[in-house]
C-alpha cells in the first residue's frame, strides 16, 4: 500500500491532478452539489461539465503552447490575439465583408470554419518563420501578432463586432443537436486524440524534445531544427484559431477586442501548472491538459465564491503562485527532507 | 595516516546513491599538501562523483570530509561554497559561459572593480590577455568563447582555476582533448603549483601522464575504494589490473593498420571544400576500407575540415562525390543520406542530447536517416540500444536512463553507438576515444579496424598520435588550416618520429 501510494507520487501528473482535485473541493464548501451531473432538457448539465466546457479553449490552446515551450523554450504570447483574428476572418466570410448583423450566413459554415482555421495557421506560419529562420527571441517575434492580430481582426470586421444570429452558427460553441455533450468538449477531445496520434505515431515528439534541449547536436543528427520549431509554431497557431472559433460561436459573433483576452498568459499558465519547465527540452501533454482545466477551475470557483471580475485575478494568481511553488523542486525536496527527518524521529522515539 | 600533517583533504567512507544507482560506495579519497593526486578507475566508477561531492555540486548521502584548516565536518552546499575555502575545479564537461567573452570567462565572479564598482573592462582585459600569454594561449580575450575549439575553451578553464589561487586543484580530466603541447604547459603549470603547496587532484585515463607527473594514485571501481598507491612503486600492469579488477590482454594484441592491404574502390572525393575563414580550400578522398588520421597541432583545422566535409555549417563550398554520384550537401541530413556520419569533438555542444533517454540518443540519426514518418518500431528501437549497451558495454542503470546522468566516458560510448547504429559507409570520428577507458579504447580501436576490414572508409582523429597510428593507414598532416602533405604506410613507415616530424614542419612538404 505504502508503496504504491510512494510509486504514484513519482508519476509526473500526480502533482498537476492533486491540484486539480484540491481546486474543485474548495468549491464542495459552497456548493455541496458541485459534482452532480444531471441532465436537463437532454443536454449534460453540472458545475463540472461547465469547467470542462468552459477550459476547451484554454486546453486547446495548452495543447499548441506546450509545444512550442519544448522547441524553442520561449512562448507564443500570441495565441489570445489570433483567437480574436480567427473569429474575425471566420465570421467575415460568412457574414459577408461590412455586415454587422445577419440572420443568414452567406457561405457555407464550414469554409467560415476553414477560413478561421487558416487565419490561425498562417499566423502561426509567421511566428514560426520569424522564430526558426530569423532566429527573432520567441517573446519578440509573437509580439508583433499579440498586438497586431486583434488590429487586423477589427480591419476585417470593418471596425465592428460581427453578429451571426443564424442557429447553426451556435453549434460549434453549444450544443449539437440530439448530442447531450457540450460540442467544445468533444472538439478538445478529438483536438487532444489527433496531437497524440502525431507525437506518438511519428518522431514528433521525440523530435521537438532533442531540439529542444540540443537545437545544434539535433542538427547533427539530421533532424531538421529549423523545419522542426516551424511546425511547433504552426500547430500552436491552428490551435489559436480552433480556440477562436469555438469562442466565437458560444457568443455568436466577432468581438475582436475581447476574444481571446488574456488567453496567451493562461495557456502558458496550464504548461507550467502541468509540470512542465518552461525551459523547453521535454515536455509532457497531459500535464499541460490537466493544468488549463485547472485554471478554468479556480476562474469558475472564483466565480461560484461571489469574487467580482475585477478582484478574482489577485485570487488567481494567489492560487497559481502556490501551486507553482508546491511543485517546484525545492519544495518538493524541503518536504521530502521533513519526511526523512521526521520518520527518523519515529524510529528513535520506538 | 603516518604523516598526517601533511593531508590537506581527508574525505572518508563517502557514499552517494542516485535514484537506481549507487555511485559512490564508501569511497575515501586523501591528498597532501604539495602532491599531484591521481584519481584513476573505468567510466563510471564515480571518479566526477566524488570531485562533486567534495566541490558541493551534488550533496553526499552520508561520510566525512576533513580539510586542513577548516573546521570539523565539511558541507559544501554549492560550489561557491568550495571556492571560498580554497578548491578550484575544471569539471569534466566544461562549464563556461559560450557566449561572453574569453575574458569575462575567466573572471566571472570576481571581476576587478572600479571605483565606482562597475567592472573595470579594461583592467580585466588587461589581467586576461597576461594571464593567456603566461600559459601561451593565443587567444583574442575579448572574442567569444564559443568561437574557439573545445580544447583552447578547455585551456580557459584550466587557466581560470589556476589563476585563483587555491589550496585544492581539482581537474577532471583536463587532458581529454589536449594535445601533447598543450598537456606540456599544463604540466609545467602543475608542477608549480606543486612546489607552491598546492594539492591537485587529477583525473585521467592516459597512463603516460600519471607515470609523468602524479605522485600517488587513488584507484576506484564501481564506486568503491581499491586503494591508494605511490607511483614510483606501482608498475603498470598493476594498476591497470587494479583498475580492471582484473589483467588486461596486452594492447600488443590489436595488429597495426595492415600496410600491404590493396586499396578499396575510390569511397569520397572531395575538391576544393572550403569553409570560409576556417579552412582554405582542400581536397580530399579516401577509400574503402581505409582509415585516414588526421595529425596536426592544435588549431591546426582538422576538426573544421571534417566539419566541411560533412557539412555541419551551412556556408560549405566546393563539390564532393560518394562513389562516383555527385553529392548536394546543405544540411547533415544530405551527408548522412549519402552515408556519412560524423562524431563530433565537442561532445557536449554537438553530440550529448541530455534530456533524451540512452535509447532515444542511440536510435536518434537512424531515425532521422529514416525520417519523420518511419517511425521505428518500439522493439526495434530496443533491440538496437540494446546491441549496443553490449557491445560497448556503456554502463547505465537502464535503456531508459536519461543520458545527462550517465558518465562522460559512457556518455562518449552512447554517441559512438548512434553512428555505428546507422551503419554508414563512410564515417568521420573526431576524437572517438575522448574520455574512455583504457580497457573500453582499444576495444574502441579494434571495432575500427574491424569495420574498415568490412569496407567502410573512416577518417579518425585524436589527440594521441599513438592512437592513429594503430589504427590508420594513411594520415593527412595538418597546419595552420591546410593539408601540408601525408604519409601513407605504403611508403613510409608510420612511427611517432615521423609523424611528429612532419607535423612540426619541414620535410613532407
Ligand atoms: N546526476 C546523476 N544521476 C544519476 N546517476 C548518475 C548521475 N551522475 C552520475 N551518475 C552515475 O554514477 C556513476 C558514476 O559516475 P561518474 O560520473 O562519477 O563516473 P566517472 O568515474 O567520472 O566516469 P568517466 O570516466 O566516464 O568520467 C555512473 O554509473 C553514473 O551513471
Ligand atoms: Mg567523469
Amino acid at each position: 500500500m505504502k508503496e504504491t501510494w510512494s510509486k504514484l507520487r513519482k508519476q509526473p501528473l500526480f502533482m498537476p491532478i492533486l491540484m486539480l482535485i484540491l481546486v474543485l473541493l474548495i468549491n464542495l464548501f459552497k456548493d455541496p452539489g458541485f459534482f452532480s451531473i444531471a441532465v436537463k432538457n437532454g443536454v449534460l448539465y453540472g458545475r463540472l461539465i461547465d469547467v470542462l466546457n468552459r477550459g476547451s479553449e484554454i486546453a486547446i490552446l495548452a495543447v499548441g503552447q506546450t509545444l512550442v515551450i519544448a522547441v524553442s523554450a520561449g512562448t507564443d504570447i500570441s495565441v489570445g490575439s489570433v483567437m480574436a483574428l480567427a473569429a474575425s476572418g471566420g465570421c467575415m466570410v460568412l457574414a459577408g465583408y461590412g455586415n454587422t448583423s445577419v440572420t443568414g450566413i452567406v457561405a457555407p459554415i464550414a469554409v467560415g470554419v476553414i477560413v478561421g482555421l487558416l487565419f490561425g495557421l498562417g499566423s502561426g506560419c509567421i511566428n514560426g518563420l520569424m522564430v526558426s529562420k530569423l532566429k527573432i527571441q520567441p517573446m519578440v517575434a509573437t509580439l508583433i501578432f499579440f498586438t497586431a492580430a486583434r488590429a487586423i481582426g477589427l480591419l476585417l470586421c470593418n471596425n465592428q463586432i460581427i453578429y451571426i444570429r443564424y442557429e447553426p452558427y451556435k453549434y460549434l460553441g453549444n450544443f449539437l443537436p440530439h448530442v447531450p455533450i457540450p460540442t467544445p468538449i468533444l472538439v478538445t477531445i478529438l483536438i487532444i486524440i489527433i496531437a497524440q496520434l502525431v507525437l506518438k505515431r511519428t518522431s514528433l515528439e521525440m523530435y521537438i524534445q532533442s531540439v529542444g534541449i540540443n537545437n545544434r547536436a539535433s542538427r547533427i543528427c539530421g533532424i531538421n531544427s529549423d523545419m522542426i520549431c516551424f511546425i511547433c509554431y504552426a500547430i500552436c497557431g491552428l490551435c489559436a484559431g480552433a480556440a477562436g472559433m469555438i469562442a466565437s460561436s458560444r457568443i455568436y459573433s466577432a468581438d475582436s477586442n475581447n476574444i481571446g483576452l488574456n488567453y496567451e498568459m493562461y495557456s502558458i499558465l496550464a504548461v507550467a501548472l502541468g509540470g512542465n519547465s518552461l525551459a523547453g527540452g521535454k515536455f509532457n501533454m497531459a500535464g499541460s491538459i490537466v493544468g488549463a482545466y485547472t485554471i478554468q477551475a479556480i476562474m469558475t470557483t472564483l466565480l461560484a465564491l461571489g469574487v467580482s471580475t475585477d478582484q478574482s485575478p489577485v485570487f488567481m494568481a494567489i492560487l497559481v503562485i502556490l501551486i507553482v511553488v508546491i511543485q517546484s523542486p525545492v519544495f518538493k525536496k524541503w518536504m521530502e527532507e521533513r519526511r526523512v527527518r521526521r520518520a527518523e524521529a519515529g524510529k528513535e522515539a520506538a | 595516516m603516518s604523516d598526517g600533517d601533511n593531508v590537506l583533504i581527508t574525505m572518508r567512507d563517502i557514499t552517494k546513491t542516485f535514484p537506481g544507482v549507487v555511485a559512490l560506495d564508501h569511497a575515501r579519497l586523501t591528498v597532501r599538501r604539495g602532491e599531484i593526486h591521481a584519481l584513476m578507475g573505468e567510466n563510471g566508477a564515480g571518479k566526477s562523483t566524488i570531485i562533486k561531492c567534495l566541490t558541493g555540486v551534488y550533496e553526499r548521502d552520508s561520510g566525512d570530509v576533513h580539510m586542513e584548516g577548516v573546521e570539523g565536518n565539511i558541507f559544501n552546499h554549492s560550489t561557491m561554497d568550495a571556492q571560498k575555502i580554497g578548491i578550484a575545479t575544471v569539471y569534466q564537461e566544461v562549464n563556461l559561459c559560450p557566449n561572453l567573452s574569453v575574458a569575462e570567462n575567466l573572471f566571472i565572479g570576481r571581476e576587478p572593480r572600479t571605483r565606482l564598482h562597475t567592472i573595470d573592462w579594461k583592467k580585466m582585459n588587461r589581467m586576461a590577455r597576461e594571464l593567456m600569454e603566461r600559459l601561451q594561449i593565443e587567444v583574442d580575450v575579448t572574442e567569444t568563447l564559443e568561437n574557439y575549439s573545445i580544447a583552447i575553451q578547455q585551456m580557459v578553464a584550466i587557466a581560470r582555476a589556476v589563476d585563483m589561487e587555491a589550496k585544492v586543484l581539482i581537474l577532471d580530466e583536463p587532458t581529454s582533448s589536449l594535445d601533447d603541447k598543450e598537456v606540456e604547459k599544463l604540466f609545467v603549470m602543475m608542477r608549480r603549483l606543486k612546489d607552491q603547496g598546492v594539492g591537485i587532484i587529477f583525473v585521467t585515463h592516459f597512463l603516460d601522464q600519471v607515470y609523468e607527473v602524479c605522485d600517488r594514485i587513488t584507484v576506484m571501481r564501481n564506486g568503491k575504494f581499491v586503494g591508494e598507491y605511490t607511483v614510483s612503486e606501482l608498475p603498470r600492469v598493476k594498476l591497470v589490473a587494479a583498475m580492471l579488477g582484473k589483467e588486461m590482454n596486452d594492447l600488443a594484441d590489436i595488429k597495426g593498420a595492415d600496410s600491404g592491404k590493396e586499396l578499396g574502390d575510390l569511397l569520397y572525393e572531395g575538391e576544393g571544400l572550403s569553409h570560409k575563414g576556417t579552412i582554405k580550400p582542400f581536397d580530399f578522398t579516401i577509400h574503402k576500407g581505409e582509415v585516414v588520421g588526421l595529425a596536426g597541432l592544435l588549431g591546426s583545422g582538422r576538426s573544421e575540415l571534417v566539419r566541411c566535409i560533412y557539412g555541419v555549417d551551412n556556408s560549405q563550398t566546393g563539390s564532393s562525390r560518394m562513389e562516383g554520384k555527385p553529392l548536394k550537401i546543405k544540411a547533415p541530413i544530405d551527408s548522412i543520406k549519402a552515408g556519412m556520419g560524423y562524431l563530433p569533438d565537442d561532445r557536449k555542444a554537438d553530440g550529448c542530447i541530455g534530456g533524451l533517454s540512452v535509447r532515444e540518443n542511440i536510435i536518434i540519426a537512424l531515425q532521422a536517416r529514416n525520417g519523420l514518418f518511419k517511425r521505428i518500431p518500439m522493439a526495434k528501437q530496443i533491440e538496437i540500444a540494446d546491441r549496443y549497451i553490449d557491445l560497448l558495454q556503456i554502463k547505465t542503470a537502464s535503456r531508459e536512463t536519461l543520458l545527462s546522468q550517465l558518465s562522460g566516458g559512457n556518455q562518449q560510448k552512447v554517441i559512438l553507438a548512434r553512428w555505428l547504429a546507422t551503419d554508414p559507409k563512410f564515417l568521420i570520428l573526431d576524437e572517438p576515444t575522448r574520455g574512455i577507458d583504457i580497457g573500453t579504447k582499444t576495444e574502441i580501436q579494434k571495432l575500427v579496424l574491424q569495420l574498415a576490414d568490412r569496407g567502410m572508409g573512416i577518417v579518425f582523429i585524436s589527440s594521441e598520435i599513438e592512437e592513429m597510428l594503430r589504427t590508420c593507414s594513411k594520415m593527412l598532416i595538418m597546419r595552420d588550416g591546410a593539408n601540408v602533405g601525408h604519409l601513407d604506410a605504403k611508403d613510409i613507415e608510420l612511427t611517432q618520429e615521423n609523424v611528429m616530424g612532419a607535423i612540426a614542419g619541414g620535410e613532407t612538404k
